[in-house]
């Protein structure tokens, strides 16, 4: 535990402390008093109100779309289904600046929505909400229905023997046991849409902040860090409170259900009503999802082939924007993402597995903390190295390495929420039995406990390593200008004009697409039966 | 995300780069040999991420100076200078370039520079040397924020494009102008103080209602004014944007052009050259610079023919050395405003907050 804690407290709680310590405190003196000055305002009441309702709002849609969808691809067969289900997962770990703009795309004018009814929406709620539902999506999809696969339906089907009618059985046997999980998911959901900053930006226009836009603006802008200091303990303080209680619903779920192969539990549809509900999942995927992608990859090949794609190869034809050729962002994105992924593991690992070892009120708070990174501005993380990790022998400002470990702070809790289920269901005794028939600590580990892990191991490793891929508010601002990541360099190229500068741009975005989804099929592959909720 | 500062920048086509260096003189008086073999080799410069030098002029600094330089970018120009802000006493390099008259007095307030009088300032007009008494600072190079518009839309409707300010707000032009909102965007801000220069700190609300009345769009960032509202633009055309005009820079015309496959005779926009504002980018000696020999050889070199020459085709901004030569393809698609709106730093410093919450209110809410 002491690693993990270690590194928590090194490069997530000192730098988040020291920049919010910086603008809270005078003299020496502690301003708390600022908290009402600052909350007092009404731009900022107007901001607190509308991250809180288009949070709410959010989650609702979300869940209203996504739930049809859990049960489809829980309980029924189709081809494809993998494939989609890998798809789905792609828009969660693509920066924001790339499906902004395919979304503007969609719902702007000239886009789908236009064509068909002369319905606009960029600027307006609805752009905010689709485009979180676009992201959350998977979230859903892989919470609830990754539990729904592995209920029995035969329950459900003893229930009807027994005299139920069909909704009256769903209602006493499927939805309790489901119930957690979808307060699980929404849970997430909502953390995600509260803290939502790149769709609310790029899709809302200025007349609409949440809370985390709102820390940038007065952080990054500004320089306003008293105000920015209250409102990042304001957000951290919420945030804290949702994941409060997502570790509540999450007890709530292990208790024992009893679990089925998911293999076992879907089937081909059937009837006119499961071919509806088949066919509607599908539509609604296809617009939702699937349109906005495809945007993308339309606008990168643009009216000349292959054009955009092979100025990417070629520095000189970037000679000012980068040092180097754009395509070479690919391989930095994956070293990255590799070193990443490897700090991820081993920090993630090992707080997993201490969360197994131990019980009680403090661990459990441990396993909160552990995902509070993914509720703090990547700003307020940002500005934080910079004030603290300038001395030797942690002087990191300027370094490579960086990158990764602020990628990593997004990853670990990815790798904590997979592992965990799964240590958590390795029987004691078989550890204790080997201890006695004389194997070591590290041997009993090697032999009992790895070849039952290795799996979730596989899926926590590609988790975090997707999610590093993305990963975008911390990275930019630490990125080398020579070592530009794939979301960096889509954001610079998207920062200029020229058609050369925007197709490739698009390009990129297609390029980081596919690597995001070719990497969560492999995952889909080695999949375990239960693999916690992502 | 926020805005790239210097957003209409963009890289230049190696070839092009090249062949416009190569006419560029060899050899130029820049360097600083009595800093030679003291300290490090390398020094650092720190800059907004809009910055770009070609190859080959850094390996010039190198060969005459004997230092490496080594590039830090950090976010666009508000945030990169917050950084230095926040680090002021240790900074992460020597040499800090990227801060414009609208964000100078919080660098000077904040004592972020040491001051410097950089070898060649003789050859820089006094009206843009905004420190020219205590040398904190050095103008390295001009840009100018105007109204672009899109050519082929007024040549279909047979109306003449907008030139001025108050144009912009006559019925001919309702819906069409697309800009960014001046509390996140450094373009939006700067056509902001651009009206406050041409109407008075008394008229520029009043010119703002009109504009709104006449239908602005305002969004967050450049990126989504330019490649997404913006009917002229490249990313525009495929998004089937339908605002044709658009706040951006007088250099964005050549960016078109020199980005375009295949390339057009004549540039696809214009510039409205009685919109624009003018911004001075200048750099300074860090305080706490670890290598303060090879800062003053950089900043030299900043202002030194060379680099001069270098900026109109990677960053896309105007020298400010009389001895500069700008390269014809800069020229030739580029417009220059003839006479921009500008307003001190100090009064910037003092009045932005301020106008920027009523431009908010008025506009935005």
């Amino acid at each position: 535990m002491a690693v993990p804690v270690a590194f928590f407290a090194v490069f997530f709680a000192y730098p988040v402390a020291a920049i919010v310590g910086r603008g809270l405190k005078a003299d020496g003196v502690w301003q708390f008093g600022r908290f009402g000055e600052v909350l007092a305002r009404p731009e900022i009441r107007d901001v607190l109100w509308f991250t809180l309702w288009q949070a709410l709002a959010s989650t609702a849609l979300t869940l209203l779309v996504a739930l049809p969808g859990a049960y489809v691809f829980a309980r029924f067969d189709f081809p494809g289904k993998q494939v989609l289900r890998a798809v789905v997962t792609v828009p969660f770990v693509l920066p924001t600046v790339v499906v902004g703009t395919a979304f503007l795309a969609l719902l702007g004018r000239g886009g789908l929505l236009d064509e068909l009814g002369g319905v606009r929406l960029d600027t307006t709620v609805w752009a905010i909400l689709l485009a979180h539902v676009f992201f959350n999506y998977a979230v859903v999809i892989r919470t609830v229905g990754g539990l729904w696969a592995q209920l029995d339906p035969r329950q459900e089907e003893a229930a009807r023997v027994l005299g139920a009618g069909r909704f009256t059985a769903w209602r006493r046997v499927t939805l309790p046991a489901l119930a957690p999980a979808v307060a699980a998911a929404a849970l997430m959901v909502f953390l995600f849409t509260f803290t939502s900053f790149g769709v609310v930006q790029i899709l809302g226009g200025p007349g609409f902040s949440t809370l985390e836009v709102e820390i940038y603006r007065q952080t990054a802008q500004l320089l306003a860090l008293p105000t920015a200091a209250v409102l990042t303990l304001t957000q951290f303080a919420a945030v804290g409170a949702i994941l409060a209680l997502h570790a509540w619903t999450v007890r709530r779920r292990e208790r024992a259900l009893k679990l089925v192969d998911p293999a076992h539990t879907a089937r081909r549809p059937r009837g006119a009503g499961q071919w509806t509900l088949l066919a509607g999942v599908l539509l609604s995927v296809a617009l939702l999802i699937l349109l906005p992608l495809a945007v993308l990859v339309q606008r990168s090949f643009g009216g000349t082939g292959l054009a955009y794609y092979r100025a990417l190869t070629s520095a000189e034809a970037n000679s000012g924007t980068f040092l180097v050729a754009p395509i070479e962002a690919i391989g930095n994105s994956l070293r990255y993402a590799l070193v990443a992924t490897l700090i991820a593991l081993v920090v993630g690992g090992l707080a997993a597995a201490a969360l197994t070892r131990r019980a009680g009120r403090l661990v459990r708070g441990f396993d909160a903390l552990l995902m509070l990174p993914l509720g703090v501005s990547a700003v307020t993380v940002g500005f934080g190295f910079l004030i603290t990790l300038d001395k030797p022998p942690l002087d990191l400002r300027t370094s490579w390495i960086l990158v990764p470990l602020a990628q990593a702070l997004v990853g670990v809790p990815f790798v904590v929420r997979t592992m965990l289920p799964v240590l958590r269901a390795v029987d004691a005794r078989l550890r204790e039995a080997a201890a006695v028939l004389g194997a070591s600590p590290l041997r009993a580990w090697r032999e009992v406990d790895f070849p039952l892990v290795r799996r979730a191991l596989l899926v926590a490793a590609g988790f975090a390593f997707a999610v590093s891929l993305g990963e975008f508010g911390a990275t930019v601002f630490i990125a080398r200008p020579d070592n530009p990541t794939l979301p960096v360099a889509v954001a610079r190229l998207l920062g200029r004009s020229g058609e050369l500068n925007y197709g490739q741009a698009m390009a990129l975005s297609t390029v980081l697409m596919l690597v995001c989804a070719v990497s969560l099929l492999l995952l889909e592959r080695i999949r375990t039966d239960r693999s916690g909720e992502f | 995300m926020s805005t790239t500062r210097k957003a209409a920048a963009a890289a230049v086509a190696a070839a092009l780069g090249v062949t416009a260096l190569a006419g560029c003189g060899s050899s130029d008086d820049t360097s600083a040999d009595s800093t030679k073999g003291s300290g490090s080799k390398t020094v650092t410069l720190v800059s907004h991420d809009s910055f770009n030098a070609s190859k080959d002029v850094l390996k010039e600094f190198t060969r005459e100076t004997g230092y490496t330089v080594k590039v830090l970018k950090s976010g666009d120009a508000g945030a990169a200078l917050n950084q230095e802000i926040l680090t002021k006493g240790s900074p992460r390099g020597d040499v800090f370039f990227g801060v414009d008259n609208t964000l100078l007095s919080r660098a000077l307030d904040n004592d972020l520079f040491t001051p410097y009088e950089a070898k060649g300032l003789d050859r820089i007009p006094a009206g843009i040397q905004l420190d020219a008494g205590k040398h904190r600072v050095t103008p390295v190079d001009t840009g100018d924020i105007c109204v672009n518009y899109d050519k082929k839309y007024f040549a279909d409707k047979k109306l003449a494009p907008p030139k001025t300010f108050a144009d912009l707000a006559k019925p001919a032009y309702k819906d069409l102008l697309v800009t960014e909102n001046a509390a996140t965007s450094s373009p939006g801000l700067g056509f902001l103080l651009g009206t406050v220069a041409a109407f008075g700190e008394d008229g520029y609300q009043d010119y703002w209602k009109k504009l709104k009345a006449n239908g602005v769009k305002v969004v967050d960032g450049w990126e989504q004014a330019y490649n997404e509202e913006f009917s002229g633009s490249a990313g525009g055309k495929k998004a089937k944007a339908d605002r044709p005009l658009v706040v951006s820079y007088a250099s964005s015309p050549p960016v078109e052009v020199l980005y375009a496959d295949p390339r057009p005779e004549t540039a696809p926009t214009g510039v409205a050259t009685g919109t624009c504002f003018r911004q001075i980018e200048f750099a300074g000696l860090l305080d706490g610079a670890k290598n303060e020999a090879g800062g003053k050889a950089l900043l030299d070199f900043l202002i030194g023919k060379k680099f001069q020459e270098d900026m109109p085709l990677t960053m896309f901004v105007s020298p400010v050395a009389d001895d500069a030569k700008v390269p014809e393809l800069f020229t030739k698609f580029g417009a220059t405003a003839d006479d921009p709106a500008t307003v001190a730093p100090e009064t910037i410093a003092k009045n932005r907050e301020q106008w920027v919450q009523a431009w908010s209110s008025l506009v935005v809410k």
